[in-house]
This record gives structure tokens, C-alpha cells and sequence, in this order.
């Protein structure tokens, strides 16, 4: 199975990236990256996802997947290895469940509220904490979202494991803390320290610097 | 199968959502009670079993809740794996499957809302081209993956069938309000063929609402929703 022609169409700073590259390194699954780029997509990504045209896209023997909570139930399902899916049907359902929270409640309100001005209601800043409050109480009695090892939750979650703080950094609003969220504030931690994971993140300056510019010239062209 | 009591769905009888469990079950012979959610007020059952989002579906199966429509039918097809398959066994087909499952429910569904929510003529018009464009992209998916059979899962009715099937008694809806062919023989005619098709099969008569039974809700709908905006205040 190895080998067998994967290649993965990313971003480097991109969370949705970054779950397929950290699903493929815990299955051992050699792949050839194509570093894209937002102002200038290649003809590849546009011919192998034209629904979207974003990225991530797997291409598995020359056929494309796109949309990265497919792309990980499909690595999941194709390759024996480290499990990222649970095994209970039941347990499967709640994580598919949590991950559909994470990425259709959690996500969009997080970020938004990061570009919020002072002056504004907060209403994003405000969905987003209680979507959290729902998140730090799944963690209550569990280390990580899959219990005992990360999985499928933990992997969709890592822009909160990760990518919040460093936009706290680039941005100085402080949305998720030790004080207010304990259990997920650990579990971020956690999370980016477990091998292989740690591996597959963007270097933390390089991420800040990006946001921090990213948000520069937004400001400037208002 | 299933014991006396085992399996529960609560729903209502208009939701697109709450038939894709119904179907899944159907198609699985599964026995279940059904219990028609009144929304207005939300029962204390539907409270207790869907805290974070409070919306129908939910299956309650051993009086465990499991929310989100496709998340419950993807459930269905694992706890009774020894009924006929409702998602593809290869993983590529199934990674297919679920991509255009998530464009019809992020995407396609909103477009097909749009239409009612569009205010004036142009607005329509718009709405009605962004919906048409979606169902051509539909119609090459569906060449795809029914290879030639009648279903997208082929012989039989499956995930992506389920997923699209159950907004067609909405989307007739908006053809009859609008006076428009959303389906059409000429631009989508596997999807139209299909359509008929999917709405005659067994697992899916029972539970598909008719035509005018929907647009009498849908202007009961449409009052309550014009009379709430008529009422909020312009500074909100």
C-alpha cells in the first residue's frame, strides 16, 4: 500500500491542511506535497476539485478527494495503522457529531471574532465562547477528545489546539485562556506536543508573522 | 432486528431531515416509534436528547440520543450491518458519496431556501439560476455514480440518494410557488428520471410528504416569518 501514488494539494499555515498531513504521518503514509497558493491556484487543484477549488485535496492513484473531514474518514478507511476513527458505531456518531460542532459552530465564530472591532456587539466573540463552554465540558473526564490517544475530534480541533493562540498573539484579544477554559487549554496543549503531531504544525513565529500580516493589510485597505 | 421500543425518531412530518432516518430505517426493516415533535413549544424529550443544537431529528436508540440527520443515518447503516448497505463498501466511492452529501447540505439546500427568501423579481431570477447551476453539477455527479442504473447508489437507493431525495417534495414546493421547472427533462434528465424513481420506492412513499400538503406549511411558514419581520425593530 505504500507509496501507491498519494499526493496532497495543501497550505502550510492552513488547519484544514495540516489535519490531512497529521492523518497520513500517523498512518506512516509516504505522499509528494504541492505547496498552493491562494492569489495563484494551480491548473492541478482546479481540475481535481472544481466544486470548491480549495484546498485540501488528496489524490489517491490519480483520483481526488476533497473536503478534509472526508479526507480523513477516507485515510481512515483505506489504511490499517493508528486509528483515527473509534471502532463503536456509537462512539462514531459522537464523533462525527463533535466534529460537525467544531467546524460549522466553533471555527467560523473564533475567527470572526478575532477581526471584531472593539466597538462592535461581539456577537461573534460571544458564540464562540459558549460553543467552547460545550467543547471544555466533553473534555471533562477524557485527556483528549478519543479518550486515551488523539483521533478524529482532536485532529478537526486542532486550529483551537493551536491556531487560537497564535492569533491571540497576533492580535492581542484573548478568546481562550487557562482561567476560562481549563480542561480545553490543557488538552491544546497536550495535543501539540503528542509526536508526530508536534511535527506537523506550522512553526509558531512564522504563523504569528503571517496572521500579524494578514491582519496589517486588511487594516490598510479599509 | 429491532425489539419493541428499542429504536424512537423524534421528528415532524414536513422535515427533509427527518426523513433521511426514516428512509434509512425503512430500507434496513427496521421497526421504530415515531414521535412527531410539535416544535412550538420544544418537547422536554427533544430538550434533554439534543442539548447543543435542540432541532429534529434525533434517534434514540436504547434511549441513547444521536443527532445530526446524516450523522444518524451513517449510524443506521453500521449498527445493522446485515441489512442491504446504505453507504458503498469501497472507501473512494464513500469519500464521493459524503462530498456531494456535504455540498447538498452546505451549499445546494441553501440555494434552494434562497428562492423564497429572495426579495423582488431580479433577486428571484438569481436565486432560481444559482439553484439550476447546482442541480447541473448534481446531474454529472449522479452520471457518476449510478453508472447507468437508477439510484446513485446504483440498483438500489443509498447515502447520496437519501441525501438529495429528501428535499424534493420542498423543491416541488418552490416549482408550483415560483412557477418555475427546477428538474428539467431536457438540462437534468438523470436526475429527473431519478427523482420519480426515488419517490416511488418503497422505503420512501410512506414517509414523503405531498406536494400540497407542504405548500399549505409552507404559507404558514411564510406568514410567521413575514409577520416576525414586520415586527423587529429597524435599530436591531
Amino acid at each position: 500500500m505504500a507509496g501507491e501514488g498519494v499526493k496532497l494539494y495543501g497550505l502550510w499555515a492552513s488547519p484544514f491542511s495540516r489535519r490531512v498531513e497529521i492523518a497520513l504521518k500517523l498512518k506512516g503514509i509516504p505522499y509528494d506535497y504541492i505547496e498552493e497558493h491562494l492569489q495563484n491556484k494551480s491548473p492541478d487543484l482546479l481540475k481535481y476539485n472544481p466544486v470548491h477549488k480549495k484546498i485540501p485535496v488528496l489524490v489517491h492513484n490519480g483520483k481526488p478527494i476533497a473536503e478534509s473531514q472526508v479526507i480523513l474518514e477516507y485515510i481512515d478507511e483505506t489504511w490499517t495503522g493508528y486509528p483515527i476513527m473509534p471502532a463503536d458505531p456509537y462512539d462514531r456518531a459522537m464523533a462525527r457529531f463533535w466534529a460537525k460542532f467544531i467546524d460549522d459552530k466553533c471555527i467560523p465564530p473564533i475567527w470572526k471574532s478575532f477581526w471584531e472591532a472593539e466597538e462592535e456587539q461581539g456577537t461573534a466573540f460571544k458564540e464562540a465562547l459558549e460553543n467552547l463552554n460545550l467543547l471544555e465540558k466533553e473534555l471533562e473526564r477524557k485527556k483528549f477528545f478519543g479518550g486515551e490517544k488523539a483521533g478524529f475530534v482532536d485532529i478537526v480541533a486542532n486550529f483551537i489546539a493551536y491556531w487560537v493562540g497564535a492569533l491571540q498573539e497576533a492580535t492581542g484579544k484573548e478568546v481562550l485562556t487557562k482561567e476560562k477554559y481549563p480542561c480545553l487549554f490543557k488538552w491544546g496543549q497536550d495535543f501539540a506536543s503528542c509526536s508526530i503531531i508536534n511535527e506537523n504544525l506550522p512553526p509558531r513565529d512564522r504563523l504569528i508573522a503571517a496572521l500579524k500580516a494578514h491582519f496589517e493589510a486588511a487594516k490598510a485597505s479599509k | 432486528m429491532a425489539e419493541k421500543g428499542e429504536v424512537k425518531l423524534l421528528g415532524a412530518w414536513p422535515s427533509p431531515f427527518v426523513m433521511r432516518p426514516r428512509i434509512a430505517l425503512n430500507l434496513k426493516s427496521i421497526e421504530y416509534d415515531f414521535i412527531e415533535e410539535t416544535m412550538q413549544p420544544k418537547s422536554d424529550l427533544l430538550l434533554k436528547s439534543n442539548p447543543v443544537y435542540k432541532k429534529i431529528p434525533v434517534l434514540l436508540h436504547h434511549d441513547k440520543p444521536i443527532c445530526e440527520s446524516l450523522i444518524i443515518v451513517q449510524y443506521i447503516d453500521e449498527v445493522w450491518s446485515s441489512g442491504p448497505s446504505i453507504l458503498p463498501s469501497d472507501p473512494y466511492d464513500r469519500a464521493i458519496q459524503r462530498f456531494w452529501a456535504a455540498y447538498i447540505d452546505d451549499k445546494w439546500f441553501p440555494s434552494l431556501s434562497g428562492i423564497a427568501k429572495a426579495q423582488g423579481e431580479e433577486a428571484k431570477a438569481a436565486a432560481i439560476e444559482q439553484v439550476r447551476e447546482g442541480l447541473a453539477l448534481l446531474e454529472e455527479a449522479f452520471g457518476k455514480c449510478s453508472q447507468g442504473k437508477d439510484f446513485f447508489g446504483g440498483e438500489n437507493i443509498g447515502y447520496l440518494d437519501i441525501a438529495l431525495g429528501c428535499y424534493l417534495g420542498w423543491l416541488r414546493v418552490s416549482e408550483k410557488m415560483n412557477s418555475v421547472k427546477l428538474l428539467d427533462e431536457a438540462k437534468t434528465p438523470g436526475l429527473t428520471a431519478w427523482a420519480d424513481k426515488f419517490c416511488a420506492h418503497d422505503a420512501v412513499k410512506g414517509v414523503m410528504p405531498e406536494t400540497d400538503k407542504l405548500m399549505e406549511f409552507a404559507k404558514i411558514i411564510m406568514a410567521r416569518f413575514q409577520a416576525a419581520a414586520a415586527a423587529a425593530t429597524p435599530a436591531k
